[in-house]
């Protein structure tokens, strides 16, 4: 994933992101790398930084250090080309235009756009066109927000958390929206705090936290990370080097007399530890999927992943 | 349905559009947008022709001369006070769009396309001279439909073009509190301030018979220097280095704070 296809600049590039506003450090350090073709979700909770670091990408605001390049160029000038375009969370229409002179404004900025009933057409706003912006539902304009963003057929769609308060049918005719346009080969980075759009839209899924990357691999290796169930026993002296070598484990956490065993076949690892050690006091539990996603993002890391195994 | 692959030369033949996106179906639109406003028409256009009505048909001075060696009558002088006030609020009115603008973060969503910071400036300056074109040729008409002002035909012309261009300085002082005040509510603010730029510079009653301490602070603002230029050709009293001075210096205050407080706004967010 971090190779250039065809002696292409990647789509996304970013060294070492920091950025802070003030006191708050909201974005600590993000190496990125997303080639054109991708589909990826930034994943995180609220303030995780994924604002700060797609505002960093659009050019909107620069980062405090580090480095950023979009297709081999600054950001404005990606801009300028009509190669990246992005619908963000709230606002940005103005309630006085019509839907239809939105979009011709929109167009008639850019040196080439796709015709504006083409775009509204796939943004699925066709009867909408006469209609004032302050007169149309979230949803509407955010298929408005959808539809501007196509006009310059950009090579990379950057989205948002773009379905933040829309309703289930909202979302649902958004995402198909999306999904059709993505099936051409744009490249997507969409952001979001739904694990369940991360995981039915991406072919790739990065957790952010606290400005960090926490994880980064595709959605069924994420999903992994969450598989299985942990095993929890009292085990004084436990070898960890030992405890690795159980068949199916997968991670070894030793806490003092304290051992955690991440596995997916669990009654082995269970079998293994009442039959051939000292263990006692044991304990399995099960990590969902939200869970796991929870623990992995939460601030409070690692008594959350305590406290979800106790 | 074709599945794109990207390639260098696609990559390459991308191009920024010319005059940073600057072009006439935007300007169009942005038009459409002012003359769909009707609390804008009344305010620009209507209010300064009813001014006219009010103080230029007045009989007890509206026929009389404007004086030894000037122009027409004094109906034509307050034609001129009337159409420079009109056209200065529009283009103040024009330029402060942009703080409604900037409240309904498009000009942030103006930023993910390309057009440039100064194509976006250059557009809100032409929407402000459409506008303050609209007012000026309003109460002209008006004034015309009267019959009251009398000034040869080449005056009407001169005078009409020298508000115009004047009303300028005041499209970058509307820029200028567009980016300052954050809030809706800035027409508000305007109307009233343009009220008290009008009765100091003297558009509304003539200098002359304010106390002296008034007068000699009346000359300092800013629309003191506009009012007295652009009564020049009808007076044919020549032109005083001092208003040119105070009008520059105005430009200069009003560009250099909308400067300001644009820099201040792109790099926030």
């Amino acid at each position: 994933m971090t190779q250039s296809v065809n002696g292409l600049p990647p789509a996304i590039e970013l060294r070492g992101i920091h950025k802070r506003f003030g006191q708050v450090h909201a974005v600590r350090g993000i190496d990125l790398q997303i080639s054109s073709g991708e589909i990826v979700a930034f994943l995180g909770p609220n303030g995780a930084g994924k604002t700060s670091t797609i505002d960093v990408i659009l050019g909107l605001s620069h980062p405090s250090e580090g480095s950023v390049s979009v297709y081999g160029m600054e950001p404005r000038q990606a801009i300028s080309r009509g190669l990246i375009s992005a619908v963000m969370q709230t606002g940005g229409l103005l309630k006085d235009l019509t839907v239809g002179e939105t979009l011709q404004y929109t167009a008639s900025l850019f040196t080439n756009t796709q015709p504006v009933a083409e775009v509204m057409k796939r943004a699925g706003i066709s009867e909408l066109a006469d209609r004032k912006v302050g007169k149309c539902s979230g949803g509407e304009q955010q298929r408005l927000r959808f539809a501007m963003a196509l006009l310059s057929d950009p090579e990379l769609l950057i989205l948002d958390e773009p379905t933040t308060g829309m309703d289930v049918e909202g979302r649902r005719g958004f995402w198909t929206a999306i999904r059709q346009d993505a099936e051409l080969g744009r490249t997507v980075l969409f952001a979001t705090h739904y694990l369940e759009e991360a995981d039915s839209y991406a072919d790739r899924v990065i957790l952010i936290r606290r400005g960090e990357i926490v994880a980064d691999g595709t959605s069924a290796q994420i999903k992994a990370m969450a598989a299985g169930r942990t095993v929890r026993a009292t085990l004084p002296g436990a070898d960890e080097a030992k405890l690795h070598e159980i068949p199916g484990v997968e991670r070894v956490e030793v806490r003092g007399d304290t051992v955690l065993l991440h596995a997916i076949d669990s009654d082995a690892v269970a079998r293994y530890l009442l039959t051939s050690t000292p263990a006692k006091d044991l304990e399995i539990t099960t990590r969902a999927l939200e869970d796991a996603f929870i623990a992995l993002t939460s601030d409070e890391s690692d008594s959350a992943t305590a406290g979800a195994l106790q | 349905m074709t599945t794109r692959s990207l390639s260098a030369t696609e990559l390459a033949s991308r191009r920024a559009p010319a005059f940073g996106g600057l072009n006439a179906i935007a300007l169009s639109i942005e038009i459409r947008r002012l003359l769909r406003n009707r609390r804008t028409l009344i305010f620009t256009m209507i209010m300064p022709s009813i001014f006219f009505l009010l103080f230029g048909l007045n009989s007890a001075y509206a026929n009389d001369s404007n004086g030894k060696g000037a122009y027409g009558n004094v109906s034509a002088f307050v034609l001129i006070s009337m159409a420079l006030y009109g056209a200065t609020l529009a283009t103040t009115s024009g330029g402060a769009m942009v703080s409604i603008e900037r409240a309904a973060g498009w000009s942030r969503q103006l930023r993910l396309t390309p057009l440039a910071s100064p194509a976006y400036v250059g557009l809100k300056m032409l929407t402000s001279l459409v506008l303050g074109l609209g007012s000026v040729a309003a109460v002209f008409i008006v004034g015309g439909v009267t019959g009251k002002p009398s000034m040869p035909v080449w005056l009407w012309v001169v005078s009409a073009l020298c508000v115009w261009v004047g009303s300028l300085v005041f499209a970058a002082f509307g820029l200028f509190l567009g980016y300052l005040l954050p809030t809706e509510n800035v027409m508000q603010f305007l109307g009233f301030i343009m009220m008290l730029f009008s009765f100091g510079g003297g558009v509304f009653i003539p200098l002359s018979q304010y106390p002296h301490v008034l007068r000699d602070i009346a000359e300092y603002t800013p629309l003191y220097g506009l009012n007295q230029l652009v009564h020049a050709p009808l007076l044919n009293s020549g032109v005083d280095i001092a208003w040119v001075g105070n009008a520059i210096a105005w430009l200069i205050i009003f560009t250099a704070g909308a400067a300001w407080r644009f820099r201040k706004d792109t790099a926030r967010v």
